[in-house]
């Protein structure tokens, strides 16, 4: 099939639309004004200040923080031994877990929260950070069973056949033969699953209790116009850190191949 | 098996092994999924889940048109989403499965990326667009194309239309991709060699072959975009209200939580009848080798 010139031009002209309106919030951020609209009125890091100056921003970041590290840590954990009963053993109830975790992309953000709501009412935890994580494992879940999934089955099987012929247990087996092989995958799922729970907003909202993470932050500010160039320079911040993780968890998933 | 290693080896290893991911899936999961249909049965007297089921809420739902007409208006607005991403991205995944060359890897990871960053910033990118003193009006009027902006950009659902199309475009691309990928490229020489058209090798051979690969990326723009919530409420206004809002509603200012759990079920209801009928197509049309 020949190439086109036409081809390669739509995808230049997608990718540019894809990035366009996100890449104002960057360019706005550093504009001497609190309208965002053009044209530019100069360049000014006094958002970035204020910024700094809000404790409350700091608060929300550090929630964020300790959210994000539980929920990557419990959902690689589980997307982990998940995999590996799927791909190893193969047993029926094994399969079943697994079709399971990936499950909850095929329910909407909302409804995910708001079961999640119901749940810790009922347990009498009610809506608080231990909340938050709970969703946010179940948000995470599908993501990093495929990732982590994928890369155990990439591994032959004849690898753990023979380590176990030659008389290693079955924990020895996982340990020794088989996880050394998915650190990378694994380590991408993680950062992965961070950086959802890390942006996650629906599900978040339905469970906080009085402590925000920074997205709720961010959406609570939106009501005030005065308050957007700083949810800007808050948001390039946090492009910027999403970008640096996903870059991060690209590299750690290509190594994997090999 | 002595004891020493009961947790190391056969069924103990299974059993610590299986403990996170069942404990995740069936106590979080599926249990959370039970409770939502099960509060949904009651009505709003305070009891939570102990006391008499009830149809009224799913009454209600069928017999007041406002929830058909909400309904209807997210899956218009959805289905729309996801034909215009579908449409743009199939493209995008040619080019990659059969020209990129060595340049797949870096368009890959450029289109996957908006993926991983926040959803909430990128909705609020478009806002920052159509606003009333936003950047398309200030920005026109600057230049002097227009006299005076236009609120014609904002609160409607074309508004949430275009933000949604736009936050969940790469979404569809990589199973397309996938699917292109897989084709084997001597059925595509075959047909050609044997004379058919360009056009002909297209309709009879690649498009039927990346059907499952167009339908699962349907499939996961069309979910997350039904119940959409964000998107409606910061750009929609009150005409592109959406089921995802409504059931939110439920659990705040409205504070119904048995109607919102039925609303939810309802929404689960007709997500699992496009599922089937995804199924269903891709069945007929997405003929596999």
């Amino acid at each position: 099939m020949k190439s086109s010139r036409i081809l390669p031009a739509y995808v230049g002209i997608y990718i540019v639309f894809l990035y366009l309106p996100v890449a104002l919030i960057p360019l706005f951020s550093f504009n001497d004004a609190i309208q965002a609209a053009f044209p530019l009125k100069g360049v000014t890091l006094s958002w970035y200040r204020t910024l700094l100056e809000t404790p409350a921003i700091g608060q929300a970041l550090i929630n964020s923080l300790i959210i994000a590290t539980a929920a990557a840590a419990i959902s690689t954990l589980c997307a982990t031994t998940i995999s590996y009963l799927d791909v190893f053993p193969r047993p029926v109830l094994s399969r079943l877990v697994s079709g399971l975790a990936r499950m909850p992309i095929l329910i909407p953000g909302v409804i995910v929260g708001i079961a999640l709501l119901i749940l810790v009412n009922l347990a009498g935890l009610g809506p608080s950070r231990p909340a938050i994580v709970m969703g946010h494992v179940l948000v995470c879940l599908p993501a990093a069973v495929t990732v982590i999934r994928a890369r155990f089955v990439a591994i032959p099987q004849s690898l753990a056949e023979a380590a176990s012929d030659l008389g290693a247990s079955d924990w020895t087996v996982f340990r020794r033969a088989i996880l050394p092989l998915a650190g990378s995958a694994i380590a991408s799922a993680f950062t992965l699953a961070f950086l959802t729970s890390f942006d996650e907003f629906i599900v978040a909202y339905f469970l906080s209790g009085t402590e925000p993470t920074l997205p709720l932050y961010i959406w609570s500010q939106l009501r005030f116009p005065k308050s957007l160039p700083v949810v800007m320079a808050l948001g390039t911040l946090i492009l910027l850190a999403s970008v640096i993780l996903a870059t991060l968890a690209e590299v750690l998933r290509r190594r994997s191949r090999i | 098996m002595r004891p020493r290693h009961a947790l190391t080896n056969g069924t103990g290893f299974r059993a610590t092994m299986s403990l996170p991911g069942v404990l995740v899936t069936f106590g979080l999961v599926l249990f959370a999924m039970v409770l939502v249909v099960a509060l949904a049965f009651r009505i709003n007297d305070g009891a939570f889940l102990k006391g008499p089921m009830s149809l009224a809420n799913f009454i209600t739902i069928l017999t007041d048109s406002l929830y058909a007409r909400v309904m209807l208006r997210s899956l218009w607005i959805s289905g729309l989403v996801t034909l215009a991403t579908v449409a743009t991205a199939y493209p995008v995944a040619w080019y990659l499965a059969f020209h990129a060359g060595k340049r797949r890897g870096l368009i890959l990871f450029l289109v996957t990326l908006p993926f991983w960053t926040s959803y909430l910033l990128r909705v609020f990118a478009w806002k920052v667009v159509l606003a009333y003193n936003g950047v398309l009006n200030s920005a026109m009027v600057s230049l002097g194309i227009w006299d005076q902006p236009s609120t014609a950009f904002l609160n409607n659902p074309t508004a949430v239309i275009i933000t949604l199309a736009h936050a969940y475009a790469p979404f569809a691309i990589l199973p397309i991709f996938v699917a292109l990928q897989t084709i084997p490229r001597s059925l595509i020489e075959a047909s050609s060699d044997l004379g058919a058209s360009r056009t002909q090798v297209f309709a009879r051979i690649i498009l039927p072959l990346s059907m499952p690969g167009v339908l699962g990326g349907a499939l996961v723009v069309f979910v997350p975009t039904i119940g959409d919530y964000v998107t409606p409420a910061m750009l929609g206004g009150p005409s592109s209200t959406m089921i995802g809002n409504l059931i939110q509603a439920q659990f705040g200012k409205a504070n119904d939580w048995p109607f919102g759990a039925a609303l939810a079920v309802a929404t689960m209801l007709v997500i699992l009848i496009a599922v089937i009928l995804l199924r269903q197509a891709d069945r007929r049309w997405g003929s596999r080798v």
